[in-house]
């Protein structure tokens, strides 16, 4: 004990003395110039490895932050982004005096927020399920068929929900409906069925993926806590309350975090392709991304205004809420944080 | 009692073929609409109109095939179109986001931490839809083009991540060291050291970015315009309308055999089938793959 303890003093006191008279000359005799000029040579190869990359981000990334400021001008194509002529507020004038500003940021909130909190508890709960089953082949065969959708891109899923959402010749209105006595419905032009038809199919084609970074977790949980819980008494039940789900804490919190700052970004497929782009629709299926493209779409100098500002309101409010929850983290547990 | 309990196989426990019967009915709920696509798409076109779209059909007719056979010049070019996107985005990507990786999980490079938050900050912020769509078309000027297919989506923050993770912990930093001191130049190192190393994580990159470009619908959507560019899903979203445009395209060569028998209905969902078939056959061998770069990337990045 003693003697760790002198050796670790001595080592203090000689550790720093050295690097300091080996550092600080160097650091006083080499110039700015000369020091770059030795570290790109030094690090050359990784600066060309690093340039593709980088000129992609820049120009697919960078470009269009420094281009945000569209959304204060008159768009012009000719022109370009820069030289388009300043127009002040009247872009944001136009898009928060319409209906329209208020349906969106209620419908993409509304659904994200339903989708966080629900797919926390679907996801968790279908890891469970998974590793619970005895059959590990039996649970492989499932997490298959229920990942299978996950592959699909949402025009392909749009095709699937018509085999059932068609007026005429729907699965819905042909087969479930009359089975029990209903009439058909006019899927694609009445609203109110969408949030849940919306809220399945986001589940349908998500969950399995969802679960995956779950059944990851599970798996890395000390089986020995679950032997000694064995041998306490403890039934199934009670060792998933008290071992499982504690454990997955820490990653459902991790991944809360980085979804909330995402709760302005909503799918542009789901709300895009699903529903068809059914104008009948909109007071349920429209956001913020889907009227961005159909105001873009729309070619007006207006309403090409108005997407500029809808999309600028989506990019600085998305990023206030990333830069504030990551604020909170910090605050709260600061070794979850992001950055 | 317990003894008993112990005894008793686990995969017949009451619990357990309850929950064998949960999941049977989940699996089942995710493929069906896949089946009842493929029942529809065998039907003949006067049983779609008297039962509407059923999972197995009255009357079978491969009369969808047939006509969507007809438009094979549209559905090749559409394949065409996105088998190449598909590679040469997968493999141009793959690439550049593993030299950046590479670069950025070297500890001993000193500008590492910058050139880490350049790209992370990417995706944090966004200049949004419209400034990007702008810089695309009057600065780069790629509309109607195949390369704004590819170009757009080759850079990707979270594959960053998942890469770097790979590359910190399947290679040590001895090796590098070691191979250094032989007098290996870095790109000796990388190419013959680092990525015979890292290829599990490599084909899982590659894998998204696969998934990514063949499944993609959204640049054609902003960007292509001219109907000789329509990659599949472009094609299938514009035919969920009026599946009757396909042969259109051919240049009227075929409007003789349109008409009141066209197999509308089940073309539509053959059409469907056809784009999805590929993924749906191949994704069970690479799922574990898949699988891995998942759980990597989000637990250690």
């Amino acid at each position: 004990m003693g003697k760790g303890e002198t050796s670790a003093v001595q080592e203090k006191v000689i550790v720093p003395e050295v690097t300091e008279m080996e550092y600080r000359p160097k650091k006083v005799k080499m110039p700015v110039g000369k020091r770059i000029q030795r570290e790109a040579k030094k690090n050359l190869p990784l600066f060309i490895m690093l340039l593709p990359g980088f000129i992609f981000t820049f120009i697919f990334s960078y470009l269009p932050m420094f281009g945000i400021i569209i959304a204060f001008k008159k768009i012009n194509f000719v022109e370009g982004i820069f030289a388009s002529p300043w127009n002040g507020l009247e872009n944001f004038r136009f898009l928060f005096t319409s209906s329209d500003a208020w349906t969106i940021t209620r419908n993409t909130l509304g659904y994200n927020i339903l989708f966080l909190a629900l797919g926390l508890v679907l996801n968790v709960a279908l890891a469970i399920g998974l590793t619970e089953i005895a059959n590990k082949v039996a649970s492989k065969v499932y997490q298959t068929m229920i990942l299978m959708p996950h592959f699909l891109s949402f025009v392909i899923v749009s095709y699937l929900v018509f085999a059932f959402l068609s007026t005429e010749n729907g699965f819905l209105n042909k087969t479930i409906l009359p089975m029990f006595g209903l009439d058909p419905v006019n899927w694609y032009t009445n609203p109110k069925p969408w949030p849940y038809i919306l809220t399945f199919v986001n589940f349908w084609k998500s969950v399995g993926y969802g679960s995956i970074v779950y059944m990851a977790a599970i798996a890395g949980i000390d089986t020995g806590l679950y032997e000694a819980a064995e041998i306490d008494g403890a039934s199934r039940a009670k060792q998933l309350w008290y071992i499982t789900i504690p454990s997955l804490v820490p990653l459902m919190v991790v991944l809360t975090i980085m979804n909330v700052g995402k709760i302005f970004n909503a799918d542009f497929g789901l709300f895009y392709q699903v529903p068809l782009n059914s104008g009948a629709l909109y007071s349920t299926t429209d956001v913020i991304s889907s009227y961005v493209y159909r105001m873009l779409a729309g070619a007006g100098t207006s309403s090409m205004g108005m997407a500029a500002a809808a999309s600028f309101y989506q990019s600085v409010c998305g990023f206030i809420l990333v830069v504030t929850t990551n604020y909170i983290v910090t605050k709260i547990d600061p070794e979850k944080a992001m950055f | 009692m317990t003894k008993y309990k112990k005894l008793r196989n686990p995969k017949f426990t009451a619990s357990n073929i309850i929950l064998n019967i949960v999941f049977i009915l989940i699996a089942f709920v995710c493929v069906f609409p896949v089946l009842l696509t493929i029942g529809i798409s065998v039907a003949d076109e006067s049983s779609i109109i008297a039962h509407g779209y059923q999972l197995i059909p009255e009357q079978f007719s491969f009369s969808s095939y047939e006509y969507i056979w007809q438009a094979k010049d549209t559905v090749l070019r559409a394949y065409g179109v996105t088998i190449f996107v598909t590679v040469v985005g997968t493999v141009m990507s793959t690439l550049v986001l593993a030299f950046y990786a590479y670069a950025i999980s070297r500890k001993d490079f000193r500008y590492r931490k910058a050139f880490t938050f350049y790209m992370f900050f990417t995706m944090l912020f966004g200049g949004g839809v419209v400034a990007w769509y702008m810089v695309i078309t009057t600065i780069l000027h790629l509309k109607n083009t195949i390369w704004v297919m590819i170009l757009p989506h080759v850079m990707n923050g979270w594959n960053i991540i998942v890469l770097r993770s790979f590359f910190t912990s399947a290679i040590p930093d001895e090796m590098i060291e070691a191979a250094k001191l032989d007098g290996a130049g870095e790109f000796k190192i990388f190419f013959s050291l680092v990525m015979p190393l890292s290829l599990p994580g490599l084909a899982t990159i590659a894998l998204f970015q696969t998934l990514g470009y063949w499944n993609d619908w959204t640049l054609p959507l902003y960007f292509i315009t001219k109907p000789e560019l329509w990659n599949l899903q472009f094609l299938l979203q514009n035919m969920i309308a009026n599946i009757q445009k396909l042969t259109e395209n051919a240049g009227g060569m075929y409007s003789v055999a349109q008409g009141a028998d066209v197999p509308v209905e089940g073309a539509r969902m053959a059409l469907c089938l056809i784009a999805a078939g590929p993924i749906i056959i191949v994704y069970p061998f690479f799922q574990k793959y898949f699988i891995q770069g998942l759980t990597v990337g989000s637990i250690k990045g």
